[in-house]
């Protein structure tokens, strides 16, 4: 937006430039044209939609009434596995992003090479789905909860990582220049100057991060990194909708929880 | 620690300045225990880990170099991830326009915004897979089932953020442009818009990142696009294939990552 001072001397006052109106226009073009050309090939049957409602309709019949019997046998097992991975994905992420943050923040580690080296690290991290990092260590590990707690630790890298490192470079430098001044130890000036100013962003990001987590770590299953995505997949593949329905039912629960007892957490430390 | 009593001299000065913080230490060393519980309960082993290193080392063998020779297959399967992508974030977001407005408590009533916001918080909490299973079992396969669970995210996320942008807007402009006895459509248009729209173009731009990245993943459950090639690919331990996929996945994401930063920066 351009709205300069000397109004006086350019009676006719214009929004844009035309310069910025012409790039606005090209990106409202282009989204146009790449819209109708997606409508125009994507590939779609259209006898399918004819009765989707009707197969909709049908589904959610089928799911009625849920299989409520099935929750303690064997979901609730299931429930308890997710939110495992989902946490110790958290902490273990939390662990291997704090070198990567500080290497990454340009006011520990004054090494240009350094820090574009950890922001790449971060960047590979989050351009990585986590079911795609689910299906490499699986690979790797096995089937199980072990491959996607590892594969929620390294998707959940480059988000905490990089937060963590704007918050340090937020960081007022008064404290630091004291405690240096005082003669304190590398890692001391670590805990004693940073950490405290860090501590409040820090708290944030990991519950932000565990909350996306809880509800990530429930479709892992379906690729077989554990968890109730794999019981759901099961049910999926024997027709059982009822069970369906209650294992979908388990995830909106858990889901709904995690994210209060997020809110509720934060209000307390913000 | 005596806080009150003042100490005069130098050692108890200090002993105050870094108090132990028994809070926290209790609060991380439940972190440890739960770790260690936890990790129990899940089956972690030492041996389970080093024995996956090794097949790890395999597995990056058999990944390089990555094999290009299917180049059709996987233009195709990109092609067809950027298209439920560019659909599904044109709906969604043209969708969430009249969503997030409804749901924004401030200007519409209660028997509106319930129903508005319960419908976000529906499309909110399922993961876009879990959405997009649930199609491809009403629709069938293909890349139709993989739109309407991306376009079900997309209001859950982008109407969320314009109701809460709504919600924050100052009522006084509002106010003015009612009082000139503007139409509610007036009112929305010039005096709630203004204020939200550079706000709403920053999520938008966001939910198309997030869209493209989610629509190369639909497919392994059957909705569409690169992400059926790529579950097949490791199904049949294809692995140089799969590196390739990864490879144009990752370009894609990254590409579209500095389309909508250009996108930002062309609307600020």
């Amino acid at each position: 937006m351009t709205l300069s001072a000397d109004t006086r001397e350019t009676p006719r006052w214009e929004r844009f430039t035309p310069s910025q109106r012409l790039a606005r226009f090209a990106v409202y073009l282009g989204m146009v044209m790449v819209v109708v050309w997606s409508v125009r090939n994507v590939r779609i049957i259209p006898e399918f939609l004819y009765d989707a409602h009707n197969q909709m309709a049908d589904l959610f019949t089928r799911m009625w009434p849920p299989d409520l019997a099935y929750y303690p046998s064997t979901v609730h097992g299931a429930l308890i596995e997710t939110l495992h991975i989902a946490t110790l994905g958290t902490i273990l992420a939390i662990v291997m992003a704090v070198p990567v943050g500080l290497m990454a923040a340009r006011n520990i580690v004054p090494f240009r090479l350094v820090n574009e080296f950890a922001k790449l690290i971060l960047v590979a991290s989050r351009s990585v789905n986590s079911l795609v990092w689910a299906l490499l260590f699986v690979a790797v590990f096995g089937p199980g909860a072990l491959a996607g707690t590892i594969a929620i630790a390294f998707r959940s890298i480059g988000f905490v990582g990089k937060l963590l490192a704007e918050a340090i470079e937020e960081a007022n430098a008064g404290p630091i220049e004291a405690l240096t001044a005082a003669g304190a130890s590398w890692p001391k000036v670590l805990i004693k100057g940073y950490w405290p100013q860090v501590q409040p962003a820090f708290w944030s990001i990991a519950l932000f991060r565990w909350d996306i987590n809880v509800r990530e770590s429930a479709v892992l299953g379906l690729v077989g990194a554990g968890g109730i995505g794999l019981i759901l997949d099961s049910a999926m593949n024997f027709f059982q909708w009822t069970r369906v329905a209650t294992i979908l039912i388990a995830i909106f629960t858990v889901v709904i929880l995690a994210e209060i007892v997020v809110t509720r957490i934060r209000k307390r430390l913000i | 620690m005596s806080a009150d009593t003042a100490p005069q001299d130098a050692a108890g000065l200090r002993a105050r300045a870094f108090r132990p913080d028994w809070r926290m230490r209790a609060i991380w060393a439940g972190f440890a225990v739960y770790v260690v519980y936890a990790a129990g309960q899940l089956n972690f082993t030492w041996d389970r880990f080093v024995i996956g290193l090794d097949r790890g080392a395999v597995f990056l063998g058999r990944m390089f170099p990555p094999e290009f020779a299917r180049w059709q297959l996987l233009a195709e399967g990109l092609l067809e991830s950027l298209q439920i992508a560019v659909i599904a974030s044109a709906v969604g977001i043209l969708l969430s326009l009249p969503i997030g407005l409804m749901a924004a408590r401030n200007l519409m009533p209660v028997f509106v915004t319930v129903p508005a916001r319960a419908l976000i918080a529906l499309a909110r909490s399922f993961h876009p897979i879990i959405v997009a299973i649930i199609f491809v079992k009403a629709i069938g396969f293909g890349p139709l089932a993989g739109i309407f669970a991306l376009i079900l995210g997309s209001i859950g996320f982008v109407a969320k953020l314009f109701a809460e942008a709504i919600e924050e807007i100052s009522l006084k402009q509002v106010e003015a442009v009612r009082a000139t006895g503007a139409s509610f459509m007036g009112v929305v248009i010039m005096g709630v818009l203004p204020q939200v729209l550079a706000r709403f173009i920053g999520f938008s731009t966001y939910q198309l990142d997030s869209n493209l990245r989610n629509s190369t993943m639909v497919g392994i459950v059957g909705g569409g696009g690169i992400g059926g090639t790529l579950f097949a690919a490791f199904q049949r331990f294809d692995y140089d294939f799969v590196a390739a996929i990864l490879i144009c996945i990752i370009a894609m994401i990254m590409a579209g990552e500095l389309i909508a930063t250009w996108l930002r920066k062309t609307f600020q």
